[in-house]
């Protein structure tokens, strides 16, 4: 083409003075147009790597890690009230508030320190607090002060969100769910030394453990009030239920109770952990008493995870373990420790559970702060906030901001950028263990029906089906692409040729949601009926197109030249249809005579494979029909272009066709066949209607011919509407679209590669 | 002789031509399939009165289509649970479709064929096709008006379908009305509603403005109020009117003919009606809006996208892709550039399908239409314009999918023209651009002809990405219609492929949908193998046209 990109010089003789300016004028078009055209074709590059690029933007943030800031420290607000026995911070980052040991609450502006309200909580006359503690944040805030004379008081701190002037004003404020009358817990008024609570919309638990009077020793005590709602009244009523735990009530540093009230967990200074079913309410068991620090140790921090279905426990040495209700062997509900995360090498002071995630924050006795996602079992932040002991801390209920107060009576407030925690290299590809479920293992659940649990980004069952279906249509597609590709373009009258390479460019226009569709309810119902029937025609089909073969050269030479060269695919057309009508007429009563009953059935019961109506056979005859004209059109390419004086030189030489076709010329064009089947396979995996209608889109790990699967693409198609726009899923969904397009990538590319060599090597030879 | 058969090679010659042989098969196995299933849909089916006794029960009378009939054999009708006698070999059943939804609360009915002891087609059994509840099937009774019975027995149906006339006329009174009319009241309302909200925005809220506004509004308000009372006087005329009809089991039931598309007696119909019915059908099918969440009515507003859609594309990747195909054929030094390129271009072709719906959902939806809606359309926020699926986006997304389609087949049109002839015009004092304009891209139309074709075959076939970027189960509005500014880019449409998975595996009666299914993939089908058999025709006698040129 060089000789065409040579400028080209006007010739002299054109001299004509408005011919002048339309001789640059036209030269200025072509040099404009040639520009243009030079864009357009780069535009193609652009275009794939704009692709690229676009789907790793959005997928970069997954990975990166996350980042907290300093922004403010002050002095704590109203140091003199007291110390502090619990940080609380508002779903906005505004207001924090701080419980004091005094019975006061003191709301300040988080960013500044400036106190908004303090409020006093009303405690009777003659009393004092004896144990407090923090009902989880589920609870809309609720907390639990004990007194010294055996009573209790349930507070909750609200912030009502207003916007007077379109400017957003936060006012907090106290409120006494169960009345501004202390409880009574214990009748003979021993103090409360340690007290839980749960504050749930139709029930209340309350546990607290008394103080020994004399000889009287220290008991745990259960209270619950039921809610009950009369249909006249708009009070409801409150029954009450009593019961004392049959449990020494010594060495108990620690209880607590899940949101669903019916576990509660005594932790206790040697470093054993009591596990109570107390969903009878009036007769708790003790269901699990074990030890879950290492000998040594103590434990100094407990908390649960969000959903209550896991407690992280941080002990002395820096080490936070989790421990998680497992079902055992014999299906009895136990603690098991699942994982655990060495945060620090000093005492672990802190615990604090995100309340939207699985993350959690922990603060060590040199001030540094960690925060850890418990399942993708990554360290997303690690930084020192106080140079002194911390006493208190809180994460806000976004988890994008904590506080911390420190010995020096300093407080600490930090921004934390912490969008996507629940992904890492371990979560999306390795086997986690997952709350409430018996082993690790590799789950894509991508939502949940409630907050409790949550979402799976397993992508190894997606792979794993990609690649199970990609296999079961190549299964399909290879014998019959390259065996038809070999006899079309090596053995095949001309004229037979001319119809049968449309006929294969149809069967590959065909929109494959025609053949997911026809897959999904025509041929999985069929097959499920045929089965045996489909086996036999696998078997028969190949004997009758021999046994028809063999028979043929008994035909008289004359007729069979006339009819034979190069049409046999033409003659074998009936062949096959009788010999596949025969396999089916007599798959039933060998079904009957060799599997007593269906094969389906058979297999169930002799093998334990269970039958799948829309399973991966299904997909691969389907799949594999898609699949068949990309690798023939390209194979048959290749096979076609092997330069005739090499097959003519080795039939000269005394070859059989068949032996040249072998050892020539499918030598010469293996590359391009190879390129053809994974250009095959690049389809093969990316195919999306033909596995979303075909298969139950279930994301199961079963190798079975007989058992569905979900691929990437189908998943993509079914989450990628529903979810939404930067978030975590989203984000998954498209690593999961980068996945298939880089897998893609590189197999075409390898596949465009060899077959550019090839046709070198084809015009040198 | 065996041995020195396999010697030769000629059984695995054989085996090879049966390779061919089985693709040939499957394709043409699976466009019968199609073909038969699909033609089927249209023809009245007789409506069968059986007998029904079940052992130990009541004779009782089922009407019905036959659809159906499975043949199991013994053994594993037995595992199913069936009691089979000793000399019984096979269980056959029939699969009836036996309508009346609002009577018996299913469609269909698997009945046994031992237990059917009586079978004909009376020439009085009915079908009604329903705007609720799908179809009917039994006998007409009466015919009344406002309550009161105006005909019965033998004149009942004369009488009626001439009444069904008007109410179909009535109908399409009331269509036209609701959906042009009052629509475009809508629309207009609508319009004023961002008209202000847009002042608003840009503090030009004042008092003309108001008043303007406010004129309009009620001038639309006057109009939509005299649509309203033609309406109402419509639908009392409508609604007077109901017929009487007895099911199978002898219950009459009243239905409205308001609710009535169409009635006739199958058995009695002769061929020729038969034909002129099916004719009826396939014309609905084709123009007609879907009834009862898509598995009746016609597919019109489906085919009306596709096209759409299709047109859009057509108009965005030709010019990109025969200038790319341009330049790699006749500007470019074919080297290590134009290898890059081609390795480009077999990855878009090669690039899985839902990767181009995620990546339009990403880049075109939210980046693209998101920014767009931010700066031209502040009004309609927090709803979204551009920003969302729509017709625009899926258009561009098919155009980036089938680029390569067309790139392919203009280069290997460009390949094929002599270089003698661009050598001739350049001789004779052409620029490249004249040469390429006048001469080479003409010579080569044909080839660019065959890509667009291609493409378009392949976009119309295309669903997964479209899943992702502007198909929905149902539009309300066609994306071209009467209101300014008539093509509306924003809107999301129909689409025969996503028609075809959402009524087959979305439905909530997929046996009664299935029919439309088929008769929706034949059409489908059709279009696509059509599209493809012109474009090979076109390129087999480009090439014979070349080979002339070259010789």
């Amino acid at each position: 083409m060089s000789e065409i990109n040579t400028p080209i010089k006007q010739p002299p003789s054109i001299k004509i003075s408005s011919g002048e300016y339309h001789q640059r004028w036209r030269l200025i078009k072509d040099a404009m147009a040639r520009y243009g055209v030079v864009a357009g074709g780069l535009g193609v590059i652009v275009a794939i790597v704009l692709i690229f690029f676009y789907l790793l933007y959005v997928v970069f943030p997954l990975f990166i890690s996350a980042s907290a800031k300093s922004v403010s420290e002050y002095a704590v607000p109203e140091l003199a009230l007291g110390n502090t026995l619990l940080l609380e911070m508002e779903e906005q980052n505004e207001v924090g508030a701080r419980f004091t040991d005094s019975g006061q609450v003191v709301f300040f502006e988080a960013a500044t320190g400036k106190t908004m309200l303090t409020q006093t909580v009303a405690i009777p006359e003659g009393t004092h607090i004896t144990s407090f503690a923090q009902g989880s944040p589920i609870n809309q805030g609720a907390v639990i002060y004990g007194l010294s004379n055996g009573r209790a008081i349930v507070v909750k701190h609200q912030y009502k969100v207003t916007y007077p002037d379109n400017v957003r004003v936060i006012t907090p404020s106290l409120k006494y769910p169960l009345g501004e009358q202390s409880l009574v817990l214990d009748e003979s008024g021993a103090a409360l030394e340690q007290i839980a609570v749960k504050v749930g919309d139709d029930a209340t638990t309350i546990v607290a453990k008394t103080a020994d009077i004399e000889n009287n020793p220290g008991k745990i005590r259960l209270i619950n009030f039921q809610k009950e709602q009369s249909l006249f009244a708009d009070e409801a009523a409150l029954t009450r239920t009593d019961s004392i735990l049959e449990q020494s009530a010594a060495n108990i540093a620690d209880i607590l109770i899940d949101k669903d009230e019916a576990n509660l967990y005594l932790i206790s200074n040697d470093g054993q952990m009591g596990f109570f079913d107390i969903s009878g309410k009036t007769n708790p068991s003790l269901r699990q008493q074990q030890n879950v620090v290492d000998a040594g140790q103590k434990i100094t921090s407990v908390a649960f995870l969000n959903g209550d279905l896991s407690l992280m426990i941080g002990d002395s040495s820096g080490l936070v373990s989790q421990w998680s209700m497992v079902k055992d062997k014999s299906n009895r509900r136990t603690m098991q420790k699942i994982r655990s995360f060495k945060v620090s090498e000093k005492a672990v002071v802190a615990i604090n559970a995100e309340q939207r995630r699985k993350g959690f924050m922990t603060t060590d006795a040199d001030g540094i702060v960690g925060i850890y996602h418990s399942t993708a079992e990554r360290e997303m932040i690690k930084e020192r906030v106080s140079d002194a002991l911390p006493t208190a801390a809180v994460l806000s209920p976004r988890a994008n901001a904590l506080l911390v107060q420190s010995a020096d009576g300093k407080m600490h407030f930090w921004h934390v950028d912490n969008e996507h925690p629940e992904v890492s290299i371990k979560s999306l590809w390795q086997e986690v263990w997952y709350e409430s479920y018996p082993k690790p293992d590799y789950i894509w659940q991508s939502s949940s029906a409630n907050n409790d649990f949550e979402p799976k980004y397993s992508l190894t069952p997606l792979v794993f089906g990609t690649l199970k279906a990609a296999f079961y249509a190549m299964l399909v597609a290879i014998p019959l692409a390259l065996m038809g590709a070999i006899y079309t373009a090596y053995f095949m009258a001309p004229q037979m040729r001319i119809y049968v390479k449309p006929s294969i460019e149809i069967m590959g226009a065909l929109p494959t949601v025609i053949l997911g569709f026809l897959a999904g309810l025509w041929l999985a119902p069929f097959m499920e009926e045929h089965l045996t029937g489909l086996f036999a025609m696998l078997m028969i089909v190949p004997v009758g197109v021999m046994l028809f073969a063999f028979a043929w050269q008994f035909i008289p030479k004359r007729i069979a030249h006339n009819l034979s060269e190069g049409w046999d695919a033409a003659l074998l057309i009936p062949v096959i249809l009788l010999s596949g009508w025969f396999a089916f007429k007599v798959s039933l009563p060998l079904e009957t005579f060799l599997f007593h009953g269906t094969l389906r059935d058979w297999f169930k019961a002799e093998l334990g494979i269970g039958y799948d109506q829309r399973n991966a056979l299904v997909v691969g005859v389907a799949m594999g029909f898609a699949v068949i004209p990309t690798i023939f059109s390209i194979a048959e390419d290749a096979i076609f272009s092997v330069p005739k004086h090499l097959t003519v030189g080795s039939l000269a030489l005394g070859a059989t066709p068949w032996q040249t076709m072998i050892r020539v010329v499918l030598l010469t064009a293996s590359p391009g066949i190879f390129s053809a089947i994974m250009i095959g396979f690049g389809r093969a995996v990316g195919e999306t209607m033909i596995v979303l209608m075909a298969t139950g889109n279930t994301p199961v790990m079963d190798l079975s011919v007989f058992q569905g699967m979900r691929t990437l693409a189908a998943n993509i198609a079914v989450e990628m509407p529903e979810s939404e726009v930067d978030s975590t899923h989203y984000r998954v969904l498209f690593l999961a679209a980068l996945v298939l397009f880089m897998f893609t990538f590189v197999f075409n590319t390898l596949a465009e590669v060899i077959r550019q060599r090839l046709r070198e090597k084809y015009s040198s030879l | 002789m065996i041995k020195a058969w396999f010697k030769s090679g000629t059984p695995w010659v054989w085996l090879n031509a049966a390779a061919v042989s089985a693709c040939l098969i499957m394709v043409i196995g699976v466009l019968g399939l199609v073909i038969v299933r699909g033609v089927g849909h249209f023809w009245p089916a007789q409506v069968v009165q059986f007998s029904y006794q079940e052992p130990g029960g009541e004779i009782q009378t089922i009407i019905g289509e036959h659809v159906d009939s499975s043949v199991t054999p013994a053994a594993m009708a037995k595992t199913t649970g069936h009691i089979m006698a000793d000399d019984e070999d096979t269980l056959v059943q029939y699969l009836v479709k036996t309508g009346n939804r609002d009577v018996t609360g299913t469609d269909f009915r698997w009945i046994l064929e031992r237990n059917v002891k009586q079978q004909q087609a009376p020439a009085d059994l009915m079908v009604v096709e329903r705007r609720e509840w799908g179809n009917f099937y039994g006998q007409l009774v009466a015919l009344k008006e406002g309550g009161k019975v105006i005909a019965e027995g033998d004149q009942a149906w004369p009488a009626t379908q001439s009444k069904i006339d008007d109410a179909l006329a009535v109908f399409g009174q009331i269509a036209h009305l609701e959906k042009k009319e009052v629509g475009a009241i809508n629309y207009s309302l609508e319009q004023l509603r961002l008209e202000q909200k847009k002042l608003q925005l840009e503090n030009r809220w004042d008092a003309p403005a108001q008043q303007r506004v406010a004129a309009k509004k009620a001038e639309l308000e006057i109009e939509y109020k005299k649509y309203q009372t033609q309406l109402l006087e419509l639908y009392r005329n409508i609604r007077k009117d109901s017929l009487v009809a007895k099911t199978e089991n002898g219950k009459e039931i009243e239905i409205p003919l308001a609710k009535v598309v169409r009635i006739y007696q199958p058995n009695t119909m002769s061929l020729f009606h038969k034909i002129g019915h099916y004719g009826v059908k396939l014309v609905e099918f084709l123009t007609d809006d879907p009834r009862e969440a898509n598995t009746e009515g016609g597919i019109f507003p489906a085919i009306f996208g596709t096209v759409m859609m299709v047109i859009m594309m057509s108009i965005i990747v030709t010019p990109f892709g025969v200038i790319a195909a341009v330049y790699l054929r006749e500007y470019a030094k074919q080297g290590f550039i134009t290898r890059l390129i081609r390795i480009a271009v077999n990855n878009l072709a090669g690039v899985p399908s839902i990767v181009y719906g995620v990546f339009g959902l990403g880049f075109f939806v939210y980046i693209l239409g998101g920014n767009i809606d931010q700066l031209f359309f502040p009004e309609s926020s927090p709803a979204p314009v551009y920003g969302t699926p729509g017709l625009l986006w899926a258009s561009i997304t098919l155009a980036l999918l089938t680029l390569p389609v067309v790139i392919v087949s203009t280069e290997e049109g460009l390949a094929r023209i002599p270089s003698s002839i661009r050598e001739g015009s350049l001789a004779l004092g052409a620029t490249k651009l004249e040469t390429l304009w006048l001469t080479v891209l003409p010579m080569a139309s044909p080839a660019m002809m065959t890509g667009l074709i291609l493409a378009v075959a392949r976009a119309a076939g295309e669903v997964a990405p479209l899943m992702l970027v502007g198909v929905v189960k149902l539009a309300p509005t066609l994306p071209l219609d009467g209101n300014y500014p008539f093509l509306h880019l924003d809107r999301k449409f129909m689409h025969l492929g996503f028609h075809i998975y959402d009524v087959g595996f979305q439905s909530p009666n997929v046996e009664a949908a299935r029919p439309l299914v088929y008769a929706t993939s034949l059409l489908l089908v059709l279009v696509i193998v059509g599209l493809n058999l012109s474009a090979i025709v076109i390129r087999n006698n480009l090439r014979e046209k070349y080979r002339a040129l070259e010789g």
